[in-house]
């Protein structure tokens, strides 16, 4: 397995060895080091913060998420009792697609959570050979000749350097899933910023380019099952196959007084799309 | 011997063992060499359980050197592979 074995091995011991032949005084050197290792410490804490900015983000969304489905679910409700099913049925179609997102951003908080755990892991480990270095530096400068102390350098910054090049890996690793994220976090922004889950009553029912996308995204028979359900709790007519339920409302007039709703199920509109 | 795993800690075993983490490391290579990713899992985890099991963690302030580096366990069958025929997991 030397693929595996060696390489972080070299590439620590080949920047070692480059330190050590850029500063004659070994007291330099290990200074130099040591700062070396303290700036490389910030940028962890940096890559931490990065993590939770990016966590934050896929929270709030998931927040205002939540919000639009509650919403959409009560107009849904208002819809169906107010008998305009195709309203009902396109706020269920939404409340679908931002379900469907927010479970998808639940997966990737979990994610950015383990990453901020590991990192955070990390960061303690290098905070602790750092500080060990320090230590040994000082026993470096005041005990051991010049010669000698170059063993003792190249010994303790190859140790502190594998760490560093390890937590190097971990934070790579980090933004790697980070970036991955990015990518769902957009398409949920773009989807709020097209209204996909705005006011459904501001738009009133007409089709527009938004449902057609979605009825493609949402997961048809769902759909239809929750709105048979939602019009069984609202009393308004039986439980039957989805198929059945203009047909049912229409043949119970005591249900509803208002007739146009089998009427605006069966809009041109609506059944010219699907 | 000293043995890191990756994004955990620095093992130190008797040099005995080294024989029985060729054979687990060797396990490893057949499958990912041989492009399916059955196994895999298993194959990779059986190595670093081995080597936490039977190695005495490095203390954080210990300043030690690694003789093998083993890839972090949330490595994936890709990354393995990338790991075996590419530029590995390591940044430069």
């Amino acid at each position: 397995m030397a693929g595996l074995t060696g390489r972080m091995s070299t590439v620590v011991k080949a920047k070692v060895s480059k330190l050590l032949d850029r500063a004659e005084d070994p007291a330099e050197t290990l200074d130099y080091s040591y700062s070396k290792q303290v700036e490389q410490l910030q940028n962890v804490k940096k890559g931490i913060a990065d993590v939770v900015t990016a966590k934050k983000r896929l929270q709030m969304q998931e927040a205002s998420l939540q919000q639009s489905v509650v919403k959409l679910d009560t107009q849904a409700r208002q819809a169906v009792s107010s008998g305009q099913e195709d309203l009902a049925r396109t706020a269920l179609e939404r409340k679908n697609v931002a379900q469907t997102e927010l479970q998808g951003l639940d997966t990737q908080v979990t994610e950015l959570e383990e990453q901020q755990q590991k990192l955070t892991d990390s960061e303690q480990k290098l905070r602790a050979k750092i500080e060990a270095f320090r230590t040994k530096k000082e026993v470096i400068k005041a005990q051991y000749s010049a010669a000698e102390a170059q063993v003792r350098i190249s010994e303790a910054a190859t140790g502190v350097g594998e760490q560093m090049a390890d937590v190097g890996l971990a934070m790579q690793r980090a933004v790697d899933k980070t970036e991955n994220m990015k990518a769902r976090a957009d398409a949920v922004s773009e989807l709020e910023a097209a209204g996909t889950f705005e006011d459904l009553t501001a738009l009133g029912s007409g089709e527009d380019d938004i449902d057609r996308q979605l009825k493609q995204l949402s997961s048809q028979p769902q759909v239809d099952d929750e709105l048979a359900k939602m019009k069984s709790e609202l009393g308004q007519g039986g439980a039957g196959s989805p198929a059945q339920i203009p047909a049912t409302a229409a043949g119970q007039p005591a249900a509803e007084p208002a007739s146009e709703a089998p009427a605006d199920a069966q809009q041109p509109g609506e059944g010219g799309q699907s | 011997m000293i043995v890191r795993i990756s994004g955990e800690d620095q093992y130190r075993l008797a040099d005995g063992e080294s024989q029985r983490l060729n054979e687990l490391e060797n396990a490893v290579i057949a499958i990912v060499e041989g492009g399916r990713e059955d196994g895999f899992a298993d194959a990779f985890r059986s190595l670093l359980d081995y080597v936490r099991a039977n190695g005495t963690r490095i203390g954080d302030d210990e300043l030690e050197t690694s003789d093998l580096i083993l890839p972090p366990a949330d490595l994936t069958f890709a990354e393995a592979g990338r790991e075996f025929t590419g530029e590995g997991l390591v940044p430069d």
